[in-house]
């Protein structure tokens, strides 16, 4: 609680709030031993004291490979999961000040409405038995907002506001293809009025050309309804193109967080520079220069020290041994990474 | 019309699978659809063919008629696929009877494959030795010992680490990338002439992805195999590929060299999947240029050209009549099947703008 009452004081000098203050986040899921006594033996840290704010209007990436937590991060923000320890808290208008990670499911549901997610398997996430009507009204009806021509009304405005047809409403999600289903799970969001969409890998399935009219259509409603957006990706460049900030997460942890520009010209984590050395180029004459050898740490045996240091080559004493913090500086980016460290500190 | 055949034909010496005029169909409530509708590809002898496009376009289902690997009521209602072995007389695959001795020989031997999914392509109630055992030991007249051997050899030169604790393990206990590893070894451990990569890396991580490229390209130089890589990645297909063929609704509408391609596309649809893409040197937040609509159900296959309705330079009159329009070669630069190649502008404008 102390540190809510310190972040009221700062309020006074910075008139802005974040919509979305994360501070040191973990969720840890258990491991039983086998057998019929079920101990538990140990925790796999998959989201392990992630921290970060994101201001209303703002996009923030959520990379890194698979296992990284990144989804796990996400719905654990949503409270779709428990989180074991830290702070979600969501500031919405008018002063209203919540922590997420602590609250009831009862007074929980009401603030559900202002944040939505965005799936990532348009097939697996629309119930094939529903009209795309039912599909995209139920969450008014959940929350009891809307009913009648006014909900009517409603489904058909943001169907055409994501680039459907308002006769779209009767037919079933096996008559459409994957970016308009994608489409559906985006109205669906939206009709809330969200406050903060998470879009959990929302363009991944898609094909190239599709992916890029589904881009758009995100950064458009974000112009058009002042969004605020978690986008989890893997792909580097979908992320560059739609996202203000960007968190690389490394076997649970943040390893660095950046502005989309700094991050990309100038990575400082070795596992950032790493990743967007991977990324193939569509120009034959860019070669992939990649050197990054071995695999995502096993997030239930993490090595010691930092993390990534088994597969850093400019891993040295103390990597092995401490775990790097996350250095965060005034303007919000940081590296978890002793390169980077202390020397920034002193500056 | 226009020529249908490149200008200078290839000696049998430099080509290992020549595919022509291949058609398959599977059927549908509204009728039979062609999936693959006159597909013709020259894969050359020591080279990385990429077949690149969108799902539905065709690309798995080429791949997997090389192989005869079309299940009814699919069926291969058309063409040829000439093999043209290293030793021996070339023979069509497809005049091959089911269940003969030398379409089982040609599967896993002179051609194999690497799945998309490696957890589906190994099965989990085997170890991966067995497995690769099982492989070679259908193909070649050795021991099980001596399988094992080989096995081992092929581990390590795929990369896997303690190759000997390993063999001995169920698929389940690897990692993605390592399952990976583990089908690429099943698909050279047999020393194929012909190498089909049916979206090798899509399943996977881009740090495993980079990796995983890296081995197969590596191990393609070193025996000097050819290789038919199907891919959606176009990024994927800049680093592996020496040629590329682009298709769409089940035809083949652009081919040449990955330069030619991927730098100077001829065809509108290849522009526009380039264009398409979220570049990394592209500037943030600037909107993304778009193929409007999206790709017809293939039992409404437009007339005349099967791009012209989401095509920015398709003419009425010309486009939207007609047949499919046929391959137009020009010498030394690839090929695209358009109508309207003199008319549109050359591409370059745009490549001006994002290349510092």
């Amino acid at each position: 609680m102390s540190t809510l009452s310190n972040q009221n004081d700062q309020v006074s000098s910075t008139p802005v709030l974040p919509l979305l203050e994360v501070r040191n986040l973990c969720k840890y899921f258990p491991v039983y031993s086998q057998g019929f006594m079920r101990k538990e033996v140990s925790k796999i840290k998959a989201v392990d004291q992630v921290s970060f704010d994101l201001m209303a209007g703002e996009t923030l990436g959520l990379v890194g490979e698979s296992g990284s937590g990144k989804t796990t991060c996400a719905r654990t923000i949503l409270r779709a999961l428990q989180p074991t320890s830290g702070e979600v808290i969501l500031n919405l208008p008018e002063g209203r000040r919540y922590d997420l990670s602590q609250m009831s499911n009862k007074l929980l549901k009401p603030l559900r409405q202002e944040m939505q997610m965005i799936f990532q398997d348009p097939y697996a996430s629309l119930n094939p038995r529903m009209t795309v009507g039912d599909i995209v009204a139920e969450p008014m009806k959940i929350h009891g907002l809307a009913s009648g021509s006014d909900l009517d009304g409603r489904v058909e405005r943001i169907l055409l506001k994501v680039g459907l047809k308002s006769e779209h409403r009767h037919r079933y999600p096996h008559a459409f293809s994957g970016g308009q289903r994608q489409r559906i799970g985006i109205a669906r969001a939206l009709i809330m009025n969200p406050a903060l969409v998470v879009a959990d890998e929302a363009v991944s399935a898609l094909d190239v050309s599709v992916q890029a009219q589904v881009i758009n259509l995100l950064g458009d409603l974000q112009e058009e309804l002042g969004l605020t957006y978690i986008f989890v990706a893997h792909d580097l460049s979908v992320v560059r193109h739609l996202c203000d900030k960007v968190a690389v997460m490394y076997a649970g942890r943040i390893v660095e967080i950046a502005s989309t520009e700094a991050l990309f010209e100038d990575p400082k984590h070795p596992y950032t520079r790493a990743l967007l050395n991977a990324v193939p180029h569509p120009d034959p004459d860019v070669p992939m220069e990649f050197e990054l050898g071995g695999e995502v740490a096993d997030a239930g045996n993490l090595p010691s020290g930092c993390s990534f240091h088994p597969r850093c080559k400019e891993c040295f004493q103390p990597c092995d041994q401490r775990t790097p913090e996350l250095q965060t500086m005034p303007d919000g980016s940081g590296v978890a990474c002793y390169l980077h460290g202390e020397s920034d500190e002193k500056q | 019309m226009s020529v249908n055949l490149p200008e200078t034909p290839l000696s049998k010496r430099d080509t290992v699978l020549r595919i022509r005029n291949l058609r398959t169909c599977f059927p549908s409530e509204e009728g039979e659809v062609a999936a693959v509708n006159d597909v013709s590809l020259t894969l050359k002898r020591g080279q990385v063919l990429a077949v690149v496009g969108e799902s539905g376009c065709g690309k798995s289902v080429t791949s997997n008629s090389i192989l005869r690997l079309i299940r009814p009521p699919g069926r291969i209602a058309g063409g040829e696929i000439m093999y043209y072995p290293s030793e021996g007389a070339p023979y069509d695959v497809l005049k091959l009877p089911d269940k003969s001795d030398k379409l089982y020989d040609l599967r896993g031997g002179a051609i194999s494959m690497i799945f998309q999914e490696p957890m589906t392509a190994l099965s989990p109630v085997h170890t991966v030795g067995n497995q690769i055992i099982e492989a070679i030991r259908l193909h070649q007249k050795v021991s099980k010992k001596e399988a094992r051997e080989m096995t081992l050899k092929m581990l390590r030169e795929v990369g896997i680490p303690g190759a000997e604790r390993r063999i001995d393990q169920f698929p389940h206990e690897l990692s993605g990338g390592m399952r990976q590893r583990v089908v690429i070894a099943m698909a050279l451990v047999c020393n194929p002439e012909v190498l089909i990569a049916d979206e090798p890396t899509t399943a996977l991580d881009v740090s495993i992805q980079a990796q995983i490229l890296k081995l197969i390209k590596a191990l393609q130089r070193a025996r000097n195999a050819s290789v038919l890589f199907i891919t959606h990645d176009l990024g994927v297909v800049a680093q592996v590929a020496d040629e590329v063929a682009v298709m769409y609704m089940g035809r083949v509408i652009e081919t040449g060299s990955v330069r030619e391609v991927l730098k100077q596309p001829k065809h509108p649809y290849t522009r526009g999947l380039l264009n398409s893409l979220p570049g990394m040197d592209k500037v943030r937040g600037v909107r993304l240029s778009v193929i409007r609509g999206s790709v017809p159900a293939l039992t409404s296959i437009p007339p005349g050209c099967p791009f012209h309705p989401r095509c920015d330079y398709a003419v009425r009159g010309i486009c939207n009549v007609g047949v499919a329009p046929e391959m137009v070669y020009s010498a030394g630069a690839g090929a695209a099947a358009c109508l309207r190649l003199d008319s549109i502008p050359t591409y370059g404008a745009k490549v001006k703008e994002v290349t510092p």
